[in-house]
Parts: structure tokens; C-alpha cells; sequence
């Protein structure tokens, strides 16, 4: 396959699961938000969903104030902020459309649908009318986009790629929100401190908790898999170490790997070699482990691993420098 | 000239008989039905991304650059013995150009026996001394030719089909042909039990089937054909990746092209690989940085030398210009007497050439009946309508014939044939044209038909897509 193609299928699937994960963190935030709670609270959300997509900085040039309008705004429909879910779903349909010979016609017309209704429904004042059913339609157009992909392509270099761009992103994604929301909710005064015993102290807040679990779709899942009441190191432990739970790290990096070792070719072992080991930690790894490290420091790590694998699929594949 | 020739309906009224089925079908539909239908059909089109680009525009749904080329839901229809004749035409037209380019490019001879001018030959910018003594494959350089034929009416209410030009370099519009048919027989597919229309699904099979026996010889077994398009911004993107997709072969940008050690590679993700054919839809200009333009961004740098080599096929060769020039036009009736011994079936254009003094002298004379144009211009830009043009447009343009006479050719106002078609206020006659694609490779060939286009303004004969043209399904009945 060409190199350039791999690359636009890789981005394709990227942006497709970067729109989804941001529709879930702002319905997740828009769904908190309509709690009973203090103004500082309400900031804190918003402020909290713009540094988990290192925007502050870019959102503070354009807008004085976080609230939750702004910021839905800024998130969705914002032209010059390309994590924005309009600049996601346009960057995965020109992606797409860059290589549709190598979609299958459902997936292409399934991607080019999406952009084209994207704009209807946001002319139409769908989102303001209402964010969850519109925050929702984004899910479900990205639940569409695999399915058709799995459901309809050869299972080749293809899907692979595609494969790789959904579950790195998946992983990056799942690790960022878990930091922010983590650092947020047990606050910064006890970063590697044992959480169990830091938490005595304090009333954990069920509905914090389960938004976080809500939006990845845990919250189910959590209750099966511990018919427990909500603590906050179990929450890290399905997010990072359950291979069970799909959205987890460990989830996410089984499939990264499993598509890596299917594409391998003679330069790409060092790249093979890092995923491995960073699948291998998190298959291996304990919670207490990790807490204990600080899960800051963790997921910071985790996040630079991420990023460096990328750019090694990057070198080995996607643009290979002169050959 | 001037008698109007409707392709449905005859002077005095009566229908066709190759229409009459569909006559009768047509009257029994309400105008709602077909607005839905035409709706429908844009609903699709947009779903499918049958689109071409727009410089600089901006649609209102904010899909950017993105327009569809409006589709026509009356389709055009030949009778099976007229289409016979044409294809039968179309063929001798295409082999004797392909004898002509390799002549051009080697002997000469129709040079040599005076019967085409060496000087519009030798001093033309579409000749490309580059070429001089390479041999291709087959000697076949248009390996894809799109031929543009009008019909115009005469008095007695008859019509004749005109070859108004040969397109050898890169034509486009086959996907238009073929997502055509697609729409009217998801549309309408009760018209299909009703007539008996020749399929045109087969063109990527055919196009593959040319492309591969034009392959390196002494090559591989299994030739790595591609097709190099200059990027998703190209007008004719959705072509380039439509026959990709269906031929089964990767699209590849120049960047994903090198040369090394006398051959053309594509980079893979499992390292390099060998190109054999490539079916380019980039211009010969942008070809080579190496060997054409420097700043070129669209090509591959060495793949002249790797071509002039016999390495690698490109189609359609580089230099076929030389042929489709409005200025060799002229010619083609005596090129199919010199190379292969036949009348010509498909006639031309009577055309003046301004190089020629008596003909110069005529056109000055007769420029308000004329159509004057520039020899190099292309999509309906750089010609001057003479009787729709104003007394000042036909000054100007007369000084610049007399300042470049070899820059110009005339032609009679032909009276293009016109079609039934469903505009906003209803059925009403339009003007249309018709390309069929010729494919030359071991053998010549071709689906039945080609692309009908139309020209939507009332009274309008531009066609093209950039002047607010439209398409129609093209059906040739068989017996």
C-alpha cells in the first residue's frame, strides 16, 4: 500500500475517534453541569475540559469568559481551533476522500454523510436547540464510521492503519481525561500519596464519578465488573489496566499492537518494540503500583510513550523519508 | 446549416422513432414526479461525492469548493445502426492519429509529402522534440481519446454528425458516462425493461485491459499499473480516484513517485515498489521538474528519462498534442487517406485557417457568421461567436486575428442538435455534444456512447462544465 495512503487512513481514523471523545467529554461536562453546583464548580468543569485538550491558551485569545456556551462553542464549531469537532470531522472526510479508492463505498459514503449532515444540523441550530442529542448523533456517527469499516473492508493493510489511528487516539484521549478529571477531583494537595487513605478524609462525589464514567461509557461496566459502590482508584483501574473495558489504555494498546505486528516491516521493530513494552506494563501492571508513582506523573509518561510511538509509525510507514 | 435538428422530435412534430417509447413514458409523468426524481438524483450525488472542484468558491452549506455538475434526467439516444457507423468512424479516426503522432515523432513521411505543413508541425508548441525517435509500445500514443461530435441540422431536416475536435491528451468525463447510467436506472428502472440500452459498466475493464498490454515489454508478468493524479484539488479529482478504485489500482500523487536506477517507484509502507504503466491525468508540462517545468510539484523528477528509456508507459504518451491541436485539425481527413487508404466516415468541421491568405481574407469578411478561435484555447475560452457577438467584440477580435493569423481558425456557426431537457420551467430543447472514449491498446476499443453533455442556458452553445453545462445519460439501443 502506499505510504500516503496508510498516512490518510491513519488520520482519518484519528479524527473521527478524536471527534467522538470530544462530543463525550463536553456532554459529560453539559450533563454535570446541569447538577446543583457553585459558579467556581461550574468554571472549574469548563476550564478543566479546555487544559485536558491543552486549548486554555488558545481559547483565553478569543473568549474572556469559560462558560459553558463559550466553550461548547469554542469546541464545537470553531473554525480556528482544529480540535474543535467541525475541524475533526472535516479533517477525517478529507482525509477519506484523499484515498476513498481504498474505502469501500459504504465507509466513504458513510464519512462524506456525516460531514455533509454535520453542517445541516448545525445550520439548522440543532446543537443549540439541544447539546446532548446532538452530542450524541456525533457518537453515534462515529460508532457508524467503525462498524461500516469493520463490517465492510478487506481485512488488510487497510483496516490496519485504520485500526492503529482509532486505538492510538483512543488511548491518548482516555489518558488525558483521566488525568484532568483525576487531578480535579482528588485536587492537587496529595499527588503519590496512597488515595485509599487520603480519601478517608473525604465524601467521594458519586455524581463526578460517574460522569467520568459515562463518558466512556463505565459505568455499566463498572458495576458489573465490581459490584461495588464508586472509588476512585477502582475508576483509574478500569480506565488503565481492564483489557476488558474498550476504552481502557490497556484495551487501546492490545489492538494498537495487534495491528502493528499485522503492517510490520523491515524497519518498523523499534516502533513494535516500544508498544509491546508499554501493552506489556499495563498487562502486567498493579494499580497500587501506579498510584503510588502519582497517576499524574503516570499518565504524563503514558502520553509521551503515546506520542512517541506515533511518530515512529510515522517514520517507518507513513512518510518514509526517500527510500 | 442553420435548420435546427431536434434528436427527439422531428420538424412538424412528430417523435422519433427511436424515442417513441420513451416519448409515450415521458408524457405520463407528472412534473412533480420529475422534480422529485431530479432531487433525488442531487441528493445522491452528494452523498456519493460526485462533485468537481470550484476555484475560489464557497458553497452555502460551507462544503467549500464542491459543486455538482448538474445531470439531466432525459437521456440522449442513438439508434443502434447510427451508432454502428460512429463507432466504426471513431476507430478509423483514432488509428490514423495514432500513425500520425508516430509519424511526427520518427519519419515524418506526411510531412515529407506536403500533405500537413512542416511548419505546424515543427514550430507548434505542442510538438515535443523530446519525443523525436522514441518508440512506445504498440506505437500507440493516445491511449485514451475523447472525440467531441455535434450533429447540425440541414434544410431538408436531416442531420450530420461533425467531429468538432479530437481530445488526445488527458480528456475527462467517463466517470460523468458511467455514474450516469448508474442514477437513471436507480431512478427510472422501469425504462430499462421498457428499452434495450447497451451497458457502459465495463469501461474500467476495458481501460485496465488497454493499459496492461501496453506494458514495458520484457517487463513483469503482472505490470504495477497506476493512475498519477495531480491531487484531491483537481477538478477531475473524483475521476482519477473513481477509476482507481474501480480498475483496482493504487492513485498516486507525484510525491509518491521516484526514480532510481533507470526506473520508476512508488513508496509503499512494506518499502519500494516498481511502476510499470502509469495512466496520468497530470499534463505533459508538469510531468518532469527535470526535463519540463522546474517548479512542478505534480511529477516525478527523471521520469522523462526512465519514459525515453522504455522503462516505464505512460499514458497517453507525452506529446500527443501535437495531433489535437486546432491547428492539425484541419488536417485528419488527409492523415486517414495517407496512413491507412480509406475514406474518412466522420466528417469535420469545414474549418478556414487563417494561415492561409484566402482563408484570412474570408474570415475577416464573414466574421459576424463565423466562429473564430484560438488555436491553443480550450473549455470555450478564447473563441469569439460571431453572430452573437457585438460590432465592437468582432473589432477587436479581428485585430488580434490580423496580428497572429496562425493563432486562429474559423468555422461556420454550426446549429448544434438539441435534446429535450428538464430545466426549471420544464421540458424545453437544449443544445448538446457528445464524447465518446476511444481506448487503443493491442486493439482499439470502446463502450457504446459516451458522455452527452448540455448546454443548460436556453439558446446556449457552450457545453462545457465550467460554463454552466450539464450531463446526460447516453443510451445507444440495441437491436
Amino acid at each position: 500500500m502506499l505510504s500516503r495512503t496508510a498516512d490518510h487512513l491513519f488520520w482519518m481514523a484519528r479524527y473521527m475517534e478524536r471527534a467522538e471523545n470530544t462530543a463525550r467529554m463536553l456532554d459529560v461536562n453539559y450533563q454535570t453541569s446541569l447538577l446543583p453546583q457553585s459558579e467556581d464548580s461550574t468554571r472549574a468543569l469548563w476550564q478543566g475540559l479546555l487544559s485536558i485538550s491543552e486549548l486554555t491558551w488558545a481559547f483565553n485569545q478569543k473568549y474572556s469568559e469559560p462558560s459553558p456556551r463559550n466553550v461548547m462553542d469554542f469546541m464545537v464549531r470553531d473554525e480556528a481551533n482544529l480540535s474543535s469537532i467541525v475541524c475533526c470531522l472535516r479533517a477525517a472526510r478529507e482525509n477519506a476522500r484523499a484515498v476513498r479508492g481504498a474505502l469501500t463505498t459504504e465507509v466513504w459514503e458513510t464519512q462524506n454523510q456525516t460531514w455533509l449532515e454535520f453542517n445541516r444540523l448545525l445550520k439548522d441550530g440543532a446543537f443549540e436547540r439541544d447539546p446532548g442529542a446532538f452530542f450524541e448523533w456525533v457518537k453515534l456517527r462515529s460508532h457508524l464510521s467503525r462498524g461500516v469499516t469493520v463490517g465492510t473492508m478487506l481485512i488488510d493493510e487497510a483496516l490496519h492503519f485504520l485500526r492503529i489511528g482509532t486505538f492510538l487516539e483512543r488511548a491518548d484521549n482516555t489518558a488525558r481525561l483521566l488525568d484532568v478529571k483525576y487531578q480535579a477531583l482528588m485536587g492537587e494537595a496529595h499527588p503519590g500519596e496512597d488515595l485509599t487513605s487520603a480519601n478517608e478524609g473525604h465524601e467521594v462525589d458519586f455524581y463526578h464519578w460517574s460522569a467520568i464514567l459515562r463518558s466512556v461509557s463505565g459505568f455499566e461496566i463498572y458495576r458489573k465488573v465490581y459490584r461495588n459502590v464508586i472509588r476512585p482508584e477502582k475508576v483509574a483501574e478500569l480506565l488503565i489496566l481492564r483489557p476488558d473495558m474498550p476504552r481502557s489504555l490497556a484495551a487501546s494498546m492490545n489492538e494498537v499492537v495487534a495491528n502493528l505486528r499485522h503492517v510490520a516491516n523491515a524497519g518498523s521493530g523499534e516502533t513494535l518494540r516500544r508498544a509491546g513494552r508499554l501493552q506489556s506494563s499495563l498487562q502486567f501492571g498493579r494499580i497500587d503500583e501506579i498510584l503510588a508513582k502519582g497517576l499524574h506523573a503516570y499518565l504524563t509518561e503514558f502520553l509521551e510513550s503515546v506520542n512517541e510511538i506515533g511518530a515512529g509509525i510515522a517514520r517507518d510507514f507513513l512518510v518514509p523519508v526517500a527510500a | 446549416m442553420q435548420t435546427p435538428f431536434d434528436e427527439m422530435n422531428a420538424a412538424g412534430g412528430s417523435v422519433r422513432e427511436h424515442y417513441q417509447v420513451y416519448a409515450e413514458w415521458l408524457a405520463r409523468q407528472s412534473d412533480a414526479l420529475m422534480r422529485g426524481r431530479r432531487e433525488e438524483a442531487e441528493v445522491i450525488f452528494r452523498r456519493v461525492g460526485i462533485t468537481f472542484a470550484v476555484y475560489g468558491a464557497k458553497d452555502e452549506d460551507g462544503s467549500g469548493t464542491e459543486r455538482l455538475i448538474p445531470f439531466d434526467l432525459i437521456p440522449r439516444v442513438i439508434p443502434s445502426q447510427e451508432w454502428r457507423w460512429m463507432e466504426q468512424g471513431l476507430r478509423q479516426r483514432v488509428l490514423a492519429l495514432n500513425r500520425f503522432i508516430h509519424d511526427v515523432y520518427h519519419g515524418q513521411e506526411i510531412l515529407k509529402a506536403g500533405l500537413v505543413p512542416a511548419d505546424a508541425v515543427l514550430k507548434n508548441a505542442q510538438f515535443r522534440p523530446v519525443m523525436m525517435g522514441v518508440d512506445v509500445p504498440g506505437d500507440v500514443y493516445s491511449h485514451v481519446a475523447g472525440v467531441d461530435i455535434v450533429r447540425a441540422g440541414h434544410a431538408d431536416g436531416s442531420g450530420t454528425y461533425y467531429v468538432l475536435e479530437d481530445n488526445l491528451r488527458v480528456p475527462s468525463g467517463v466517470s460523468y458516462m458511467l455514474e450516469n447510467r448508474k442514477m437513471s436506472m436507480r431512478l427510472f428502472p422501469e425504462l430499462f425493461s421498457m428499452h434495450r440500452v447497451a451497458p457502459v459498466a465495463h469501461y474500467p475493464d476495458l481501460l485496465l485491459e488497454t493499459l496492461r498490454t501496453v506494458a514495458p515489454p520484457g517487463g513483469v508478468n503482472e505490470p504495477n499499473v497506476v493512475v498519477l493524479t495531480p491531487g484531491m484539488y483537481n477538478s477531475a479529482y473524483f475521476e482519477h480516484a473513481f477509476l482507481a478504485q474501480q480498475m483496482g489500482v493504487e492513485l498516486v500523487e507525484g510525491n509518491d513517485l521516484f526514480e532510481r536506477d533507470g526506473f520508476v517507484f512508488m513508496r509503499t509502507t512494506q518499502g519500494p515498489r516498481r511502476v510499470d504503466v502509469i495512466y496520468r491525468r497530470v499534463d505533459d508540462d508538469f510531468l518532469d521538474p527535470k526535463a519540463f517545468r522546474p517548479d512542478s510539484t505534480l511529477g516525478c523528477a527523471g521520469l522523462l528519462d526512465v519514459y525515453r528509456a522504455g522503462n516505464v508507459t505512460l499514458a497517453n504518451a507525452i506529446g500527443t498534442g501535437i495531433a489535437d491541436d486546432k491547428s492539425i485539425y484541419p488536417y485528419v481527413p488527409k492523415m486517414i487517406e495517407f496512413y491507412l487508404g480509406e475514406k474518412p466516415l466522420l466528417a469535420n468541421v469545414p474549418t478556414y485557417l487563417c494561415r492561409e491568405p484566402d482563408d484570412l481574407k474570408y474570415v475577416l469578411d464573414h466574421m459576424h457568421e463565423l466562429v473564430v478561435k484560438e488555436v491553443h484555447g480550450a473549455g470555450g475560452y478564447g473563441m469569439l461567436v460571431g453572430p452573437a457577438a457585438t460590432k465592437a467584440e468582432i473589432e477587436d477580435f479581428g485585430k488580434a486575428v490580423l496580428a497572429n493569423p496562425e493563432g486562429y481558425i474559423a468555422q461556420p456557426t454550426l446549429s448544434l442538435s438539441s435534446c429535450p431537457t428538464f430545466v426549471d420551467s420544464g421540458i424545453a430543447p437544449r443544445h448538446i455534444d457528445l464524447r465518446p472514449f476511444v481506448l487503443s491498446g493491442k486493439t482499439v476499443q470502446m463502450v457504446p456512447g459516451g458522455l452527452t453533455r448540455v448546454a443548460l442556458k436556453e439558446g446556449s452553445l457552450v457545453v462545457n462544465s465550467s460554463q454552466g453545462g450539464g450531463t446526460k445519460d447516453t443510451w445507444v439501443l440495441e437491436d
